[in-house]
């Protein structure tokens, strides 16, 4: 009774309030502020900003939608996405091994990535099923766990397990892949297929009718049966359990998702990008994707397709603009390459401070 | 032999058997491959000093109940300002880590304070905000030594003037001043006997402040925080304790750091540091929850050990790649996700 009252409030402000509305989206609104202000200090042309803007929104956005379903399923942001990452470019090596290029080549990496990135994404959810509560500090430490497997698979075991010879992507001992493995055989084959200019701003059709596709997925996957076990997981765990959902197997699910999302968001990223640094193009694709989508006005127990959309925007404006801005502004681009480094940091720490905040304030007014 | 087996892993936890077991191989087949044995504990034993205050570090931090400290990068920032403080007051020698470390007392205190409010605010979520506050920090502090106003050409950039450099090298300033105060020489090598005197003065005086009444309440607050609040202890208090003495510590812990290593590295460089503590004394045999001086010991010299004689062991059979550098990040994360599975779900 009182929870739907509370809602009912809730609706009123948002209609007639916009005061409530500012305070509301109060992280959107300063990076708006911050982004406008860094796009005219880096004197950069509205034609630049713009194509670099396409381009990253490209490349990025799937990887941050595939942050929605685990943020519903109450296991906050996965900053395990590294490892469905890992999965993508699992597809792209093999590939590349047999040398299948354009879209067939982009297919194939697909199909090789989603078996990997299902087994991957089990693994992920069955560890974090042991560490309810700490799923994020978790996720963040098996990132960089799974970054070391990666690392001894591709150092170790190709060449030597894995019969592979070719020169080009085999290190000159023979053991080991090269550091950076070209994707010229693929390069593009998504965003050219229809790649219109608008005023001088190249827009790739079909990657983002692509991307407009998964948005959809994800809104209808909400709506089903499993959409709402995962809601009603976020809202309360043990009521959810009460009620019958299997907790356990639904939160495997919803990782799982996740995981290949982040796997074919990671081969449309890389087919944009053109080059695998084999080593390190994953690193940062979990930091990257979080901050994106909590700059867009998500938090740790809510996320819409809007806000991953926006963030996104907002988030590589910044990505964009703030070494040129840095330079005008305070004469050295290093502080502005700094300055975006603590924003994808701090928004983060702030997002993960204020979720504390609410969840004591929660359970203080649970006690009394 | 089953049984022992088992009670060994009941004793130590699986962390520490794997890793001895881990290490004794290294060891023999150092021994096949014919390197110089003695190198190789002499050079452990540096690393061992070098990295042993900054595990010492996570002792209060885990005992007032705030958790693995991965935040310790803030104090670590703390320790790298004092000493090029000190630096900048061109000092040298033994006076100047003293008065490096006397500058990071008063700086690790107020951060330290000030995170602690943090803390106290978001019981229960520790590890992943202080995870996320210190790499905020280290990134707003690279900022920092791009704009602090020094002015010691050994440090500042040559060209432009402005803005530390990315490593700055303690020679001729107070580089081993620690490693070298007793000098002691075992194959015509120095043995680190200051910098591991120094540690063990430090262990000592943790042991007894553990001991203490302030150190008891800190524990009672940490094991169980609606008891010791029913006994009359302020918990939020015996909390900020425990991380200002975290702070502290780190801070000392990357000068005796930096005078063995004989760098300060800026920037991005104390970015992952607590990560490599915390796997140290997680490997000793300490959970997030429970840590103990004999831990801090024991972990420091199996992890330091390990990463010093896999280098070379490793190169050997694998020329290509930096495999030990692999190794390195699979036993250090691996042990933090074994101590977080542990540590179970709060359901």
């Amino acid at each position: 009774m009182m929870s739907t009252k509370i809602e009912l409030n809730d609706k009123k402000e948002k209609k007639y309030d916009i005061k409530q509305l500012i305070v509301r989206n109060s992280v959107p609104i300063m990076f708006i502020v911050i982004c406008l202000g860094g796009t005219i200090a880096s004197k950069l042309g509205p034609a630049y900003v713009l194509n670099e803007l396409i381009a990253r929104l490209d490349r990025n956005l799937l990887l941050v939608l595939s942050l929605i379903i685990p943020v519903l399923a109450g296991m906050g942001l996965n900053f395990a996405l590294v490892i469905g990452a890992m999965a993508g470019q699992i597809g792209l090596i093999t590939i590349k091994i047999f040398d299948i290029g354009g879209l067939p080549g982009i297919l194939a990496a697909t199909l090789i990535a989603t078996p990997f990135a299902i087994i991957f994404g089990l693994g992920t959810g069955s560890i974090l099923n042991r560490t309810k509560g700490q799923e994020m500090i978790t996720s963040l430490i098996l990132g960089y766990f799974a970054m070391g497997l990666y690392q001894l698979v591709f150092l170790l075991l190709m060449g030597t397990l894995i019969p592979v010879k070719d020169p080009e992507i085999i290190l000159p001992g023979g053991i080991g892949l090269k550091n950076a493995i070209d994707l010229n055989l693929i390069k593009y084959s998504l965003d050219k297929i229809w790649q219109p200019a608008i005023m001088g701003v190249k827009i790739p059709v079909v990657s983002f009718i692509i991307i407009a596709f998964f948005c959809a997925v994800i809104w209808f996957i909400t709506r089903t049966k499993l959409g709402q076990d995962f809601r009603a997981l976020g809202q309360d765990i043990n009521i959810a359990k009460v009620s019958g959902i299997d907790v356990d197997k639904t939160r495997l699910i919803a990782i799982t998702i996740s995981t290949v999302l982040a796997a074919w968001g990671q081969i449309m990223f890389l087919q944009n990008i053109g080059t695998l640094q084999t080593y390190s193009s994953h690193e940062q694709v979990g930091m990257f994707a979080v901050a994106a989508i909590l700059v867009g006005g998500a938090s740790v127990t809510k996320a819409t397709i809007g806000e991953a959309i926006l963030g996104t925007i907002l988030f590589h404006t910044l990505f964009i603009v703030s070494p040129n801005a840095g330079k005008n502004l305070l004469g050295d681009s290093q502080i502005g390459e700094f300055f975006r480094a603590f924003i994808a940091y701090g928004v983060i720490a702030m997002s993960l401070v204020l979720h504390a905040f609410q969840k004591t304030i929660m359970s203080k007014a649970k006690r009394d | 032999m089953k049984n022992l087996w088992k009670k060994s892993i009941e004793r130590y936890g699986y962390p520490k058997v794997y890793i001895t077991i881990f290490l004794i191989l290294l060891l023999i087949i150092a021994v096949i491959q014919k390197q110089s044995i003695p190198d190789l504990l002499i050079d452990s034993l540096i690393r061992i000093g070098m990295n042993s205050i900054l595990v010492l570090a996570m002792v209060p931090g885990i005992v007032s109940g705030t958790g693995l400290n991965f935040a310790l990068s803030i104090g670590i920032l703390c320790g790298i300002l004092a000493g090029c403080i000190a630096i900048e007051m061109r000092l040298v020698g033994l006076t100047a880590f003293l008065v490096a470390v006397l500058i990071n007392i008063p700086l690790a205190a107020v951060a330290g304070y000030l995170y602690g409010l943090l803390l106290n605010r978001v019981k229960g979520d520790e590890m992943t905000v202080g995870t996320y506050m210190g790499f905020s920090m280290v990134s707003l502090m690279s900022i920092g030594w791009l704009v602090l106003p020094f002015k010691n050409p050994d440090m500042v950039w040559a060209i432009g003037g402005r803005g530390l450099r990315v490593t700055i090298t303690l020679v001729d300033k107070y580089d081993k001043v620690l490693d070298h105060l007793i000098k002691f020489k075992v194959f015509d090598r120095n043995l680190p006997i200051g910098t591991l005197i120094f540690f063990g003065i430090c262990c000592l005086l943790m042991w007894l402040f553990l001991r203490s009444k302030t150190g008891a309440a800190m524990i009672a607050a940490g094991d169980n925080q609606k008891f010791a609040e029913a006994s009359g202890i302020n918990v939020n208090k015996q909390r900020m304790i425990g991380v200002i003495i975290s702070m502290i510590l780190g801070g000392i812990g990357i000068i005796v750091y930096a005078q063995s290593y004989g760098f300060f590295q800026l920037y991005q460089g104390p970015l992952m540091m607590p990560f490599v503590a915390i796997s140290a004394i997680l490997i000793g045999g300490a959970t997030a929850k429970k840590a103990s001086i004999g831990n801090v010991i024991s972990g420091v010299i199996l992890f330091q050990a390990l990463l010093t004689i896999s280098l070379p062991v490793i190169n050997k059979m694998m020329p290509e790649g930096n495999l030990s550098e692999v190794i390195r990040i699979i036993v250090s994360n691996g042990v933090i996700l074994y101590a977080l599975t542990k540590m179970g779900g709060n359901e």
